[in-house]
């Protein structure tokens, strides 16, 4: 064992910091760096650019046009996009229903849908909260009944992250309601947004952004070629793909990143007779952030080597899922603490281009710290609430 | 020791209550902040009318003679409505250093208007630079015969885009973070050289950026003496910071009401989620908290109606217990509530939302902690 990277993986951390210097498009710098919301196209752009350098599979096996990188390639990746602060890859396609295609879909999903995934053509989004199905998701009602060479889907998904953008929608459905256990009867159908009885509505979240919508199927027609794997097997296939969010959750080197600026924010702090570094207690708090994260980075190295020795993430990734979104949570908070009475001000049009000089408030990004305070109190809900996390803990871990 | 209210007291109570509960649900609230103004003026005249506005008032002011436990009723209530009228701004912060400070002329100019719903007012204790401490101010006013000339930047003004009248604190001597030498001026809005940036707040308020660019006001402009304002000052803000620490527990105890309830109609797994033990430990502590802050709310008021010798560590020591009382219930409610908790349709949100500003408001848990350690 040992701590230090080889010769090759410096190597590699260099390419990857001259791509993300030089390849990463200017104006998408400059809106991260301002703290200015991306649009749509600015993801695309971006994931398209680190298609061009054939980059965009992160974990993908090669043969389906991914890196094949090692667990500690991807730990350097992502390491390096944290720090380069570029925009998150949008996960639902590359991170999430990609995978699911090219382990469990056929040889003509897989020619239909991976590049297009790949590519960033394709926008998709995750169909799995219902209203009454939430922490409960086994309990999901949305009905595909097969007629002939399609399904006919009934019903409403909620909580869609960005399905405004979305051309396509991945789902849990019900084709069976007649089975022992609620978990059977369950498939994995991939919906085209544009079919006729598909309607989106928006959900405003806390900090008044729209964010996440409800999707209604009225009598949905989707031709059975959409289904992956097989039928009532799709309990188990959103049961891996979720392994995955959850394993992407953590989100460790962004928090990482994120405590790093904000030790250097504090040194130069104009709020306070001192700068706020010289505040014992902000500073402790700060600092025991800070050594849970680097607990949790190297917890998250074991998980990436265990996985890349051909392990699909298990169990341990629900320790992953609550520990790095109470972290992010704990870092948010930190934020706020930092910006005192400037938390206070509700300016969001100030981070969209072309506001006024004169109406900005506060100190660079300091007005959206409890934004993004208050927002990211989602991270401990989606995904399967950490109440959820500790139950398969106990469960599967413990074997409670 | 008596907890008991007086007649009057206990009159106070019902209509304030009857007030939140009957005329003030959460759509009308949401529909008032989002207005132009950001809040009601046919509210803010009914309170006026029904005499809320005048309770610390003297007798001789044409109040009640009321004090913190009359504010205290009234601020709890207002934090259950989750209230965006500026009770803070004009009566306890504005009010309050005029009802402290200003002659008589100044009083039926300044204060009576506020206190009859007229004139909207603001007191602007927060710079930049100043974080917690009120007695950082950089804002300087310069003698020019009988006249003053004052220069400088207030920031997050509650109020302050509405408000006629701006009481401003200024430096008129000494370092600036010395108590010494802070003069209070009561400045029109409309005055040249002053300029307002007004926006909302994330709590739903409204606040404002104020420059002061060679703002010149005569000799009458002066509230108290000049470069003694600070013990003034204090007192308000202590008076302040007492108040929305008891419409913080009107918002925790409703969080914890909605909450209970929430987890008793929300059915997963078959069952409602509050028969999970999990669930019901956290709401003991929720409830938990509330009622050690109610306790403490309780007795810093008291301690400061009374003007007890620890009325001052009573301050630091309610809102501390606040700062993180008030994190744990909030944050818990969300979480409790799933993913509804953190939509905008919801008022477990901006409950939420409200105990988060309060908590960075008057100095947080840790800028008290470290006056009661000190």
């Amino acid at each position: 064992m040992h701590l230090t990277f080889t010769e090759q993986e410096l190597e590699f951390r260099d390419e990857v910091r001259a791509f993300l210097r030089d390849e990463l498009p200017d104006d998408i710098a400059q809106k991260q760096a301002q703290g200015i919301q991306l649009e749509r196209n600015d993801f695309v752009r971006f994931q398209k650019a680190l298609h061009a350098k054939g980059w965009a599979g992160v974990n993908w096996p090669v043969e389906y046009g991914g890196t094949g990188w090692s667990s500690i390639q991807q730990y350097i990746f992502a390491t390096e996009m944290a720090n380069a602060d570029t925009p998150f890859i949008i996960p639902f396609g590359l991170g999430m229903v990609g995978p699911v295609i090219y382990t469990f879909g056929n040889d003509a999903q897989k020619k239909r849908f991976l590049p297009d995934i790949l590519e960033s053509n394709v926008w998709w989004c995750q169909g799995y909260s219902e209203p009454n199905a939430g922490s409960d998701l086994a309990s999901l009602k949305t009905k595909a009944d097969l007629n002939g060479d399609h399904y006919i889907v009934n019903g409403t998904k909620t909580w869609t992250t960005l399905g405004q953008y979305a051309d396509w929608i991945f789902c849990l459905v019900r084709t069976n309601s007649d089975v022992a256990r609620r978990q059977e009867g369950i498939s994995f159908l991939l919906i085209d947004m544009s079919t006729p009885g598909v309607t989106v509505t928006p959900i405003i979240t806390i900090e008044g952004d729209h964010e996440v919508n409800e999707i209604h199927f009225d009598n949905v027609k989707v031709p059975v070629d959409n289904l992956v794997g097989e039928e009532g097997e799709g309990w188990k296939y959103g049961k891996v793909l979720l392994q995955h969010e959850r394993a992407g959750t953590a989100g460790v080197a962004r928090t990482n990143y994120r405590l790093q600026r904000l030790r250097e924010q504090a040194g130069r702090s104009i709020r306070g007779a001192a700068p706020l570094v010289e505040d014992r207690n902000f500073m402790r708090k700060l600092a025991a952030t800070e050594v849970e994260v680097k607990a949790l980075e190297f917890t998250e190295l074991r998980t990436l080597a265990a996985v890349s020795s051909g392990n699909a993430p298990g169990p341990e990734s629900s320790i992953l899922k609550m520990k790095g979104t109470e972290l992010q949570q704990a870092t948010d908070a930190l934020y706020v603490e930092a910006a005192g009475y400037y938390a206070l001000p509700y300016v969001p049009d100030q981070y969209v281009l072309n506001f006024p000089d004169d109406k900005r408030v506060g100190d660079g990004a300091e007005t959206t710290t409890s934004l993004r305070y208050f927002n990211f109190r989602k991270a401990s809900i989606y995904g399967g609430s950490n109440e959820i996390q500790k139950n398969i803990i106990a469960k599967h871990v413990l074997g409670l | 020791m008596d907890f008991s209210l007086t007649e009057i007291q206990s009159m106070l109570a019902d209509s304030v209550e009857k007030f939140i509960s009957n005329d003030y649900d959460f759509e009308t609230r949401q529909k008032y902040a989002s207005s132009e103004a950001g809040y009601s003026e046919e509210v803010w005249q009914t309170f006026a009318d029904l005499g809320w506005t005048a309770v610390s008032l003297s007798e001789d002011d044409g109040g009640f003679d009321g004090g913190p436990v009359e504010t205290m009723i009234l601020m709890q209530q207002f934090g259950r409505g989750l209230v965006v009228e500026p009770y803070l701004a004009n009566i306890i912060l504005a009010a309050g250093i005029l009802r402290r400070s200003a002659t008589e002329l100044q009083k039926t100019k300044w204060l009576h208007p506020v206190v009859s719903g007229e004139l909207q007012a603001a007191l602007a204790f927060v710079e930049p630079q100043s974080r917690y401490d009120i007695a950082n101010i950089k804002t300087t006013a310069k003698a020019d015969g009988d006249d003053w000339v004052l220069n400088g930047a207030k920031g997050v003004v509650l109020n302050g885009g509405n408000a006629g009248l701006l009481i401003i604190p200024a430096r008129t001597a000494g370092d600036s973070t010395s108590p010494d030498g802070i003069t209070l001026f009561a400045v029109g809005r409309m005055s040249d050289g002053v300029s307002v940036n007004a926006y909302p707040t994330v709590d739903g308020l409204q606040a404002a950026e104020i420059s002061l660019d060679n703002v010149k006001v005569g000799g009458d402009a002066v509230l108290g003496e000049v470069g003694n304002a600070y013990a003034t000052l204090e007192a308000t803000i202590d008076e302040a910071t007492l108040a929305i620490c008891a419409e913080a527990v009107g918002i925790m105890q409703s969080l914890t009401d909605k909450t209970v309830e929430y987890s008793r109609n929300r059915i997963q797994f078959g069952v409602p989620i509050g028969s999970f033990q999990a669930l019901q430990h956290r709401m003991v502590d929720m409830l938990t908290a509330c009622e050690q802050s109610y306790s403490l709310m309780l007795w810093a008021t008291l301690e400061n109606a009374d003007g007890g010798d620890d009325a001052k560590r009573a301050v630091s020591a309610l809102k501390y217990q606040i700062g993180t009382a008030g994190k744990l219930v909030g944050e818990e409610a969300v979480q409790i509530h799933g993913a509804m908790g953190v939509t905008w349709d919801l008022d477990v949100a901006h409950m939420f939302k409200r105990l988060t500003a309060i908590g960075q408001s008057f100095g947080n848990a840790d800028w008290h902690l470290d006056k009661l350690a000190s």
